[in-house]
């Protein structure tokens, strides 16, 4: 198999139906086994928690609240009930669908193929690398924030945004241009961003994988083998640190941009 | 990597994970840690209220000691002052009770006295008599005479 036809075919999701009516099933299926985890996790957290002396589990679990919270309480002003689990929501899904990203590129697909038998089987693990994923979320959020828009503004406030900011009177069409390009750039920079850097991250690990793959034939492979757990085991150290930061900056981003639509001055 | 159909039901389940997330998760831990937070500020803030009532605890008791020396003080003085007016008392009265004695004493001896020259007188005038009837010789009419033996022995 050559390089370009491993790195299309892991990169390729496992889909059923043609045109818009695709499903990627492994990109749902596995963010929604991710979304189940959470809950059930939380669920089982939730039959013993403890008021007085917290557990481990529920120590760790409880400086993730405070963490969300903390950042929740910095960056939006005023009070809504919806913003601190919805937050907390993001991180939680986020990290996990990004943390698939550091299960080895190959195992998941390959345990894949060998349970349903098809050696050309696709299975993409990382739902984060999908677009469909990243856009749902920031659709959502631009949801809620068109939403808040008009309830706290009212509709003649959400109109005067777009009529009125950021030029003045004098430049309408101007301005609804610009406020335009604003508004719909923050659901397009939380998804693409996202996406892109998960994507970029699955494509290095590929790159890595590929040199123990293609490389590596006969006694060339006592030189690339350890090159590529060198590389892998750094790359993996980094990406940890980049899910977390990616995770980290879609939970502020969309908290920043709700307290913008919740800010009435604007 | 195209956009489909993937993308609604990918929305559906964030939707749902926030509410379910929300439901099991933040709703009762949140509520959880504001309780105990509520419940850490209560313990201090009562803790805080016990140091200070301590303190007004320890202010009375050094005020109330205070006063209890101040008053045994002042009962320790009264008691030596009545101590020392019982002993003057007893003084004076040890005087008048030796005064009254030896006034009674005197008494005494004046009235003995008084008893030991009338029976001298008797002594006396008896000794006259015998004397005088010695002298004259013969016998003195004792009853015709007593009269003026008595005169005799008055003026002794």
């Amino acid at each position: 198999m050559g390089t370009v036809e491993y790195i299309q075919h892991h990169l390729t999701n496992n889909h059923i139906g043609e045109g818009f009516w695709t499903f990627n099933l492994d990109t749902i299926v596995v963010s929604l086994l991710l979304g189940a985890l959470i809950v059930f996790v939380a669920a089982r957290l939730g039959k013993q928690i403890e008021a007085g002396t917290p557990g481990g589990f529920q120590n760790f679990v409880e400086s993730i609240l405070e963490f969300v919270s903390t950042n929740v309480r910095d960056a939006f002003p005023g009070h809504n009930p919806l913003i601190a689990p919805l937050a907390l929501t993001i991180f939680l899904w986020v990290w996990l669908m990004n943390f698939m990203d550091l299960i080895p590129v190959d195992l998941l697909p390959y345990l894949y193929q060998l349970i349903t038998g098809d050696p050309h089987a696709h299975l993409k693990v990382v739902p984060t690398t999908d677009l469909n994923t990243t856009l749902a979320m920031a659709f959502s959020v631009f949801a809620l924030i068109v939403f808040y828009n008009i309830k706290i503004k009212g509709v003649g406030g959400f109109i005067k945004m777009f009529l009125f900011h950021p030029f003045g009177k004098f430049f309408v069409p101007v301005n609804i241009v610009m406020t335009l390009i604003e508004e719909v750039s923050k659901p397009l920079s939380l998804a693409l961003r996202l996406f892109g850097n998960m994507f970029a991250g699955e494509l290095v690990f590929l790159l890595i994988a590929l040199i123990g793959g293609t490389l590596a034939v006969g006694a060339a492979a006592l030189f690339w083998a350890p090159l590529q757990v060198l590389l892998d085991l750094g790359w993996l150290i980094f990406h940890l640190l980049v899910i977390t930061l990616q995770a980290f900056i879609f939970m502020v981003l969309t908290i920043v941009y709700l307290g913008m639509a919740h800010d009435e001055g604007h | 990597m195209s956009i489909n159909a993937t993308l609604l039901i990918q929305i559906i389940a964030f939707v749902l994970l926030v509410w379910f997330v929300n439901k099991v998760l933040w709703g009762p831990l949140s509520k959880l840690m504001e309780e105990r937070q509520k419940k850490i500020a209560d313990g201090l803030s009562a803790a805080e209220k016990g140091k200070h009532e301590l303190e007004l605890a320890e202010q009375k008791a050094k005020e109330v000691l205070k006063e209890a020396k101040a008053q045994a003080q002042n009962i320790l003085s009264q008691a030596e002052k009545r101590s020392s007016e019982i002993v003057e008392d007893a003084k004076v009265k040890a005087n008048e009770e030796a005064d009254r004695i030896k006034a009674a004493a005197q008494a005494e001896i004046e009235q003995e006295v008084s008893r030991a020259r009338e029976d001298l007188r008797k002594e006396v005038a008896s000794l006259v008599v015998t004397g005088a009837e010695k002298i004259l010789q013969k016998e003195v009419d004792a009853a015709a005479h007593n009269d003026m033996l008595e005169t005799l022995v008055k003026s002794i």
